[in-house]
């Protein structure tokens, strides 16, 4: 095994790929870990979604019985957000924040490593609950309906929840400290790449709610194992009780969800247009904004159970108050657009679509919170589709643009543009087709979590369900292209895009190190066209040019 | 920065605004609206309809134009130029969106009122004695007839003695999978739910076993039924018609399967119906006292009495019988 750098031939020494498998404290190594897991409970949830659609492809339960239907469906969210969308954020978080900040690990190198392996066994308790009749409360898994419908799904489910939960807590922990202690010399907090920010805002959120979520799960499963009734309302208990400690924890993971991928974008879009991020600050600080608001909005998934009239007037304004920084977020992504030089490489359509997408859901957004809207609305395929729209339309997208712009950096080896251009459009035809059809149908009158419905809505549900197809059908250019890239692409270069930010001052894939030698801050992360004359001089690309060269085997 | 001239910007932004105002009347997208509360709703949402119209072709239009006008052209490895923030612009676009969710906060507010959701006796989270005191007040006799519940009234609707108008008290209630509708006033147990129009209808809603919720989409309303948390909704139909009232709560299994027929008749055809389903006893209290306890029985032993009457399938029955099994 060779532990010595060898820059002049090139041969930089790599991870195994049994490292992969392994209590690895790498930080690299975790964030691809993370990423692949991810990526795999991304297809299972979305073969139980594929499953689902088929089912409402007709009005009768004809493809799957009911039970099986519900049974899909509170496994589809629960593991879209907590094993796929969360452990992705969680990925982009440990792969990047040590090379953005010039760092050579995070603060907690074995923490990190234990953050990672309770994540698949959460996962795999979740899906191996088949065996024993997997949930069907749906991903809120409010009681009582959860205290009857299966004991032994429901407690599993609980258990793997609380599983990842205590993941993404040490996650979070690891995170902010690393932001906090470890950057460069020079980096002070209004230097650093606005993912850091994005993972700052994240982060404290986790760290706010998650343990909320946890213990109302705990009291849960006593009422669940122990015959308590702090829930369960034939001994006394209080089911609203337990909407509140859920939602105060899930509206924030809504956050969670999306503010890393806002990071993403804020880190594609300049690189990608060749301008400047259009106000740091303002995106900065919205997100800090927006997990702040976060945390007092929870009453709105509630407005129509026991919540007095004025809980629901302040927890309007609250919520609509979000409105604010997310335009704020999304028009300064349009007004660095604005102008650019824009490459329409996959990163960016990816990025496009989702401001285009996310749009929506924001507008929807804004729906749902008045309340006498969403007295209408709550619970239909209205909502659905709003919260679709956010979550793939947002989350989703932007994780996809950041596949494709850190794809060369991790693996070293180029995209296939083509094949990312086929799955661009495939998929956002598809989400589209999917996704918009729903917002009429709750407003209709489709109720959500059926398996059968009423005949009238067929029309607009053959449609949804053919959206669905497409949208599978587009994950096959993606899958194709990263296995043929990894094996045949095009070497990449150590900064492909010509990017500012740190991690591109080291090789790709990096060395185990991180940098060969301590990284310099010779530009702010974002100073596109301001220094013309040292980024964009012959020099540069001629040392860009022979560096593909050297790397190319 | 290259923006486009004045003249056309001013275009473009009367073609947008002319646009939204049109889509934000005539999108279509709401079923029939069978009362006034509905209607006030309807105007909510076609006044976010109109506003979102506008923000969604104004920030689509950016990108198209962006990716169209600002393409990189091959061979060009320069940068755009180093903008990086505009003060006003960016003052602006915070302002905008706020003004517009003060308006839209406000229209809120006064619609959610005078839907009568800050009625104090309604929307209050009080013990039952007040209310029940109140109503007693109010003359109604029936409360005998209410299941006794911890709390009451997290709801919609004006108070009882706030409308001149007496209102048809329906007590509601949701279990695993059909609504039970129980008149006192005429003692009638049905599985649907007959009122006339122009007069208020309060539902007294509860639950037997899980959560469920009580939709009512021509009506723009829906309230939750909670174990142990009783809820009321008010309202008024003003268009006579056949709505369905769908249960918008993951309630189980055939939660998909859980609706039932909400009757807007006019006052006579209500009488005529009252008529034919009055019990055999003729004196409303008599029956409301002969109530089987819920609390007491299961749900199908409750159930199984008016199985007929209230036009419960035999299979919904089965439904309910082999759910009480599992439950076990
Ligand atoms: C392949 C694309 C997808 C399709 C076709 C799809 C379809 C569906 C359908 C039909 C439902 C049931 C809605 C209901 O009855 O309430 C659902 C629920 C849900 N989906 Fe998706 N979905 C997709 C992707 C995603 C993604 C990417 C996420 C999140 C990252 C997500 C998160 C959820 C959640 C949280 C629920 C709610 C589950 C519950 O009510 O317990 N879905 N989806
Ligand atoms: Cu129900
Ligand atoms: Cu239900």
């Amino acid at each position: 095994m060779t532990t010595a750098i060898e820059h002049l031939t090139g041969q930089l020494p790599r991870r195994k790929w049994t490292d992969y498998f392994t209590f690895c404290t790498d930080h690299k190594v975790i964030g691809i870990q993370y990423l692949v897991t991810s990526f795999l409970f991304f297809f299972i949830g979305g073969s139980f979604a594929e499953a689902m659609r088929t089912e409402l492809a007709t009005p009768d339960p004809d493809f799957v019985s009911p039970e099986l239907y519900n049974q899909l469906m509170t496994l589809h969210g629960t593991i879209m957000i907590f094993l796929w969308i969360v452990p992705a954020g969680a990925a982009f978080a440990n792969y990047l924040i040590p090379l953005m900040i010039g760092a050579e690990d995070m603060a907690f190198p074995r923490l990190n490593a234990v953050a990672f392996w309770l994540t698949p066994p959460g996962g795999v308790l979740l899906i191996a609950s088949f065996f024993v009749g997997a949930p069907q409360a749906g991903w809120t898994s409010y009681p009582p309906l959860s205290l009857i419908s299966g004991k032994w799904g429901e407690e599993i489910w609980i258990l793997s929840v609380l599983l990842v939960g205590t993941s993404s807590i040490l996650g979070a922990i690891n995170f902010v400290t690393t932001i906090l202690k470890m950057r460069i010399k020079d980096m002070d907090l209004h230097s650093m790449p606005l993912f850091c920010w994005a993972m700052l805002a994240t982060s404290s959120l986790i760290l706010l709610s998650t343990p909320v979520l946890a213990a109302a799960l705990i009291l849960l499963s006593f009422d669940l194992i122990a015959g308590t009734s702090f829930f369960n309302p034939t001994g006394g208990g209080d089911p609203v009780v337990y909407q509140h400690l859920f939602w105060f924890y899930s509206h924030p993971a809504v956050y969670i969800m999306i503010l890393p991928f806002f990071g993403v974008i804020s880190e594609v879009i300049p690189v990608h247009a060749r301008k400047p991020i259009f106000g740091y600050r303002a995106i900065a600080y919205s997100s800090l904004a927006i997990s702040f608001l976060g945390l007092i909005v929870w009453a709105h998934h509630m407005f129509t159970s026991g919540t007095p009239g004025w809980l629901r007037m302040f927890f309007m304004a609250t919520t609509m108050l979000i409105a604010v920084p997310t335009g704020i977020k999304i028009f300064s992504w349009c007004g660095t657009l604005w102008g650019g030089k824009i490459n329409l490489n996959s990163a960016m359509l990816f990025a496009i679509g989702f401001l285009a997408s996310f749009l929506m859901g924001g507008l929807t957004g804004i729906m749902v919170a008045s309340v006498p809207f969403d007295i209408h609305v709550h619970d239909t395929y209205f909502v659905v589709g709003h919260f679709h729209y956010v979550l793939f339309g947002g989350s989703a997208l932007a994780l996809f643009s950041g596949v494709y712009h850190w794809f060369p950096k991790m693996t070293g080896k180029m995209v296939n543009e083509n094949l990312g251009r086929l799955h661009f459009a495939l998929m956002f035809i598809g989400l589209n087709l999917t996704f918009l059809p729903m917002h009429q149908l709750g407003l209709q009158g489709m109720n959500r979590r059926i398996a059968l419905y009423d005949p009238q809505f067929q029309g607009l549900n053959q449609l949804s369900t053919l959206g669905a197809y497409l949208l599978a059908v587009s994950t096959f250019p993606f899958v194709i292209n990263v296995i043929w890239s990894l094996w045949k692409g095009e070497a990449a270069a150590r900064n492909p895009w010509r990017a500012l930010t740190l991690e591109w001052q080291t090789a790709s894939p990096p060395i185990i190190e991180n940098f060969e030698e301590e990284p310099v801050l010779w530009s702010g992360p974002y100073d596109f066209g301001i220094d013309s004359e040292t980024i964009d001089s012959e020099e540069t690309v001629a040392e860009m040019l022979a560096e593909v060269g050297a790397e190319a085997r | 920065m290259n923006i486009p001239s004045n003249i056309i910007t001013l275009i473009i932004g009367i073609v947008i605004t002319l646009i939204s105002l049109w889509y934000g009347q005539h999108h279509g997208l709401m079923p029939v609206a069978a009362s006034k509360d509905a209607e006030q709703i309807d105007g909510i949402f076609n006044f976010m309809m109109t506003i979102a119209t506008g923000l969604f072709l104004l920030v689509e239009g950016i990108l198209l134009y962006c990716v169209i006008r600002f393409r990189r052209r091959p061979g060009d490895q320069t940068d755009g130029p180093p903008v990086e923030g505009n003060v006003p612009l960016e003052i602006l676009w915070t302002a905008i969106p706020t003004v517009i969710v003060f308006i839209l906060a406000v229209y809120s507010f006064e619609v959610y009122n005078s839907l009568g959701g800050l009625d104090p006796v309604i929307s209050a989270d009080r013990p039952s004695e007040t209310v029940a005191m109140k109503q007693h007040h109010a003359g109604h006799d029936h409360m005998l007839a209410m299941a006794p519940q911890s709390r009451v009234a997290l709801g919609i609707g004006t108070s009882p003695e706030n409308g001149k108008v007496e209102p048809l008290v329906v007590d509601v209630k949701g279990i695993q999978y059909a609504w039970i509708f129980s008149y006192p006033e005429t003692g009638i147990i049905s599985g649907e739910l007959h009122a006339p129009i122009d007069r208020p209808v309060q539902l007294n809603i509860s639950a037997g076993d899980v959560i469920h919720a009580v939709w009512i989409p021509q009506l723009r309303l829906k309230q939750d039924a909670i174990p142990g948390h009783d809820a009321t909704l008010v309202f008024k139909t003003d268009v006579a018609g056949e709505y369905p009232i769908i249960c918008a709560e993951l309630c189980g299994s055939y939660h998909g399967g859980m609706k039932a027929m909400f009757y807007a008749q006019t006052p006579d055809e209500f009488e005529t119906w009252v008529a034919a389903n009055r019990p055999a006893s003729e004196s409303g209290e008599a029956v409301a006292l002969h109530l089987p306890d819920p609390q007491i029985m299961t749900d199908t032993e409750y159930l199984a009495p008016y199985a007929q009457e209230m036009g419960i399938n035999s299979a919904a029955l089965a439904q309910v019988k082999a759910v009480s099994a599992d439950a076990i």
